[in-house]
C-alpha cells in the first residue's frame, strides 16, 4: 500500500514538477534536434530498432557491470590483500574468456 | 573482522569443471574447424575427470562460511548428474550433426548447466542455491533456443524463459520472507532458528508457500505444469533428453536442502502442500498422457506424473521417504534417458520421428530395439520385475509407514491408469503393421549404450538393495 502511494506520488509528482518548472517553454531548432543517442527528441517511442543494437547493448551492460565491481575493489584493495587481488583476477579471467569468444565470433563487428 | 581464506578443497571438482567449460569454449572456437569432435570428446573427458575427482575426495565437509556443503547425498547426485549428461552427449551426437547444432556452444552450455546443478546440490545457503538455479536455468533457456530457425524451439524457449523467470521471482520472494523472520540466509541457521511452535508465524508460512510454489514450477508439478509439455515437445530432442533427466536430480537436491535442511520443523505445513501437488500431478499427468499422439508430449505428461510420485516420498517426511524419493528420481532419470534415446534412434535427417505411430511394427523390423523400448516402457509403468517397480514400491512403502494410507491408495490407482499408455506403445510395436520402413539412426556407441541402458533396468536388480542402502545412508547423514 505504502509502495503504491509512493510510486504514484513520484510518478505524478515528476510529471507536474516538469510541467510547472519548465514553464517558459521556448522551443527552437537546436533544442529539438537529436542529441547524444541520435534519436529524434519527440517521436513515437515504439519505433523499429536495428537488432544489432540489442547485441551491443547486452555486451555493453556485461562489461559495464564489471566496472561496477572494479571500483569498490580498487578502493579497498590495500585491505583485502593478495586473496582479494587473486579473486578479482579469477573474475576477470572468466570475463576475458567471454570477451575472446564474442570477439572471435564477430559480435563486435558492426558490418 | 578477521578475514580467513576459505578452504577450497571441497569445491575442487566444481572449480575444475568451470575451468574446463571455459577451455572447451575457447578451444572449440580456435580449433573447432579442424577437429570437429573436439568439444564432444573434451566435454565427456572433463565430466569423467570431475566424477573421478568427486569419488576421490568423497567427504563430509562445510566450507565458505557454511555456504558450500559436501556430503554423501550431494556426491551421489553430482555423479549421477554427470553420468546422465555423458549419456545425453553420446545419444544425441548424430541427431545434432544432422541438424547442424553439433557445436561447441551446446557442450559449453550443457557443462555450465551441470556446474549450476552441482552448485545447487552443494548449496548450504539460500543465495548460493538461487545462484546455482539461475546458472542452470539460463543455460537451459539458451540450449532450447539452439535451433534458431525452428519456430517451435523459439516458442518453447520463450515460454520456459518467462515461466522460469516468474518462478525465480517467486522463489526469491519466499526466501526474502524467510529471511525476514529468521534473520539469516544460511540453511543450517534457519533450521536452528525455527522451532516447531513457530509454524503459526504467518510471514514464515507465506514464505514457505512461495518457496514450495517455486519448486513446483521448476519440477513441473500440477498446477504449475503448463510449460512442461510445450517445452518438451518444442525443444530439439537432444535438449529434451537433457532437460528431462539431470535437472530433476538437482531439483530433488533443492527440495532436500530447502525443505529438509532449512525448514524441517515446518514439515507439518509443507506436507499438506506437497500432498496436493503430488496427487494432482499423478492424476492429471497420467490421464492426459492417454490422449497424446506425440511421443515427446506423452513423455512430458508422464514426467509430470513421475514428479508427483517422487514428491510422495518427500512428503512422508521421514529419512526413509527421502531415500525412496532419491532412489526413485535416479531410476526415473535413467528411464527417461532411454526413452528419449529411442526417439533419437528413430529420428533422421528429414524427420523428428517423435509420433507414437512411428513405433508401429517395430518388432518385425528391429526386434532388439522393440525389446529395449518394451523394457523401458514396462519399467516406467512400474510393473515387476523391473527396477521401475522397486522404485515405486519404495515410495509407497515410505508412505504406508507414515500412515498416509489414502494417499498411497490414490497413487497406486492412478499408476494403474498410467500403465495403459505405456503398454499401448508396446502393443503398437508388436501387433501393428509398420507404416513405413523404420530406419535406425545413431552410431555404434549409442546403440550399445542404449541397449545397456534398457537391459540395466532388469539386469541391475541384484544391486537394488545396495543402491537403496546407499541412498538411505546418504539421507541419514543429512538429518
Amino acid at each position: 500500500m505504502i509502495f503504491i502511494a509512493v510510486a504514484v506520488a513520484i510518478g505524478v509528482g515528476a510529471f507536474i514538477a516538469g510541467w510547472y518548472l519548465g514553464q517558459p517553454s521556448r522551443p527552437d531548432a537546436d533544442k529539438n534536434s537529436p542529441y547524444e543517442c541520435g534519436f529524434e527528441a519527440f517521436e513515437d517511442a515504439r519505433m523499429k530498432f536495428d537488432v544489432r543494437y540489442y547485441l551491443v547493448a547486452i555486451l555493453f551492460i556485461l562489461f559495464d557491470l564489471e566496472i561496477a565491481f572494479l571500483f569498490p575493489w580498487g578502493v579497498v584493495l590495500e585491505k583485502i590483500g593478495r586473496f582479494g587481488f587473486l579473486a578479482m583476477v579469477v573474475f576477470l579471467t572468466i570475463l576475458v574468456v567471454g570477451f575472446v569468444y564474442e570477439w572471435a565470433k564477430g559480435a563486435l563487428d558492426w558490418e | 573482522m578477521e578475514f580467513q581464506i576459505p578452504d577450497f578443497a571441497p569445491a575442487y571438482p566444481e572449480i575444475f569443471l568451470l575451468c574446463m567449460a571455459g577451455a572447451v569454449l575457447l578451444l572449440d572456437l580456435f580449433l573447432g574447424k579442424r577437429f570437429r569432435n573436439l568439444a564432444y570428446g573434451l566435454s565427456i573427458a572433463s565430466l569423467l575427470a570431475t566424477i573421478a575427482m568427486i569419488i576421490g575426495s568423497s567427504q563430509q565437509a562445510t566450507t565458505f562460511n557454511g555456504m558450500f556443503l559436501r556430503d554423501l547425498m550431494g556426491d551421489i547426485l553430482k555423479i549421477a548428474v554427470m553420468l546422465f549428461t555423458i549419456m545425453v552427449f553420446i545419444y544425441s551426437r548424430i541427431y545434432q550433426q544432422d541438424r547442424h547444432i553439433f557445436k561447441g556452444e551446446y557442450f559449453v552450455l550443457a557443462l555450465t548447466a551441470v556446474l549450476g546443478m552441482m552448485v545447487m546440490i552443494s548449496a548450504g545457503n539460500m543465495l548460493l542455491l538461487y545462484l546455482g538455479l539461475e546458472l542452470l536455468s539460463l543455460s537451459l533457456y539458451s540450449l532450447i533456443a539452439m535451433r534458431r530457425d525452428s519456430l517451435h524451439a523459439t516458442e518453447a524457449a520463450m515460454k520456459y524463459f518467462i515461466l522460469g523467470a516468474l518462478a525465480s521471482g517467486i522463489l526469491l520472494y519466499g526466501m526474502s520472507m524467510i529471511y525476514v523472520t529468521t534473520g539469516t540466509l544460511d540453511l543450517a541457521q534457519i533450521h536452528a532458528a525455527i522451532r516447531t511452535g513457530d509454524s503459526a508465524n504467518l510471514v514464515l508460512s507465506l514464505g514457505l508457500v512461495f518457496v514450495v510454489v517455486a519448486i513446483g514450477f521448476k519440477l513441473g508439478a500440477v498446477p504449475f505444469h503448463m510449460w512442461v509439455p510445450d517445452v518438451y515437445q518444442g525443444s530439439p530432442t537432444s535438449v529434451t533428453l537433457f532437460l528431462g533427466s539431470a535437472p530433476k536430480l538437482a531439483a530433488f537436491a533443492m527440495l532436500m536442502r530447502l525443505l529438509v535442511g532449512g525448514l524441517e520443523n515446518m514439515s507439518g505445513q509443507w506436507q499438506q502442500m506437497l500432498i496436493i501437488l503430488a496427487l494432482f500431478s499423478i492424476g492429471f499427468g497420467n490421464i492426459v498422457a492417454i490422449a497424446q499422439t506425440n511421443m515427446k508430449r506423452m513423455l512430458a505428461y508422464s514426467a509430470i506424473s513421475h514428479v508427483g510420485f517422487f514428491l510422495l516420498g518427500v512428503l512422508s517426511a521421514t529419512p526413509d521417504g527421502y531415500a525412496a524419493s532419491m532412489f526413485y528420481i535416479l531410476v526415473y532419470g535413467f528411464m527417461t534417458l532411454g526413452s528419449f534415446g529411442m526417439i533419437l534412434l528413430l529420428s533422421n535427417k528429414d524427420s523428428e520421428s517423435d509420433m507414437i505411430a512411428n513405433f508401429k511394427g517395430m518388432f518385425s523390423a528391429h526386434p532388439l530395439y522393440a525389446l529395449v523400448m518394451t523394457l523401458l516402457m514396462v519399467s516406467m509403468a512400474g510393473i515387476p520385475p523391473l527396477i521401475g517397480f522397486n522404485a515405486k514400491l519404495a515410495v509407497i512403502n515410505a508412505l504406508v509407514e507414515s500412515r498416509l494410507y489414502w494417499v498411497a491408495v490414490v497413487a497406486v490407482l492412478f499408476s494403474v491408469v498410467g500403465a495403459f499408455y505405456y503398454l499401448r506403445i508396446v502393443k503398437f510395436m508388436y501387433f501393428d503393421q509398420p507404416g513405413e520402413a523404420i530406419r535406425l539412426n545413431g552410431g555404434m556407441e549409442m546403440h550399445t549404450l542404449l541397449t545397456i541402458n534398457a537391459l540395466a533396468l532388469i539386469l541391475g536388480l541384484p544391486w537394488i538393495g545396495w543402491l537403496i542402502r546407499i541412498c538411505n545412508s546418504a539421507l541419514a547423514q543429512l538429518s
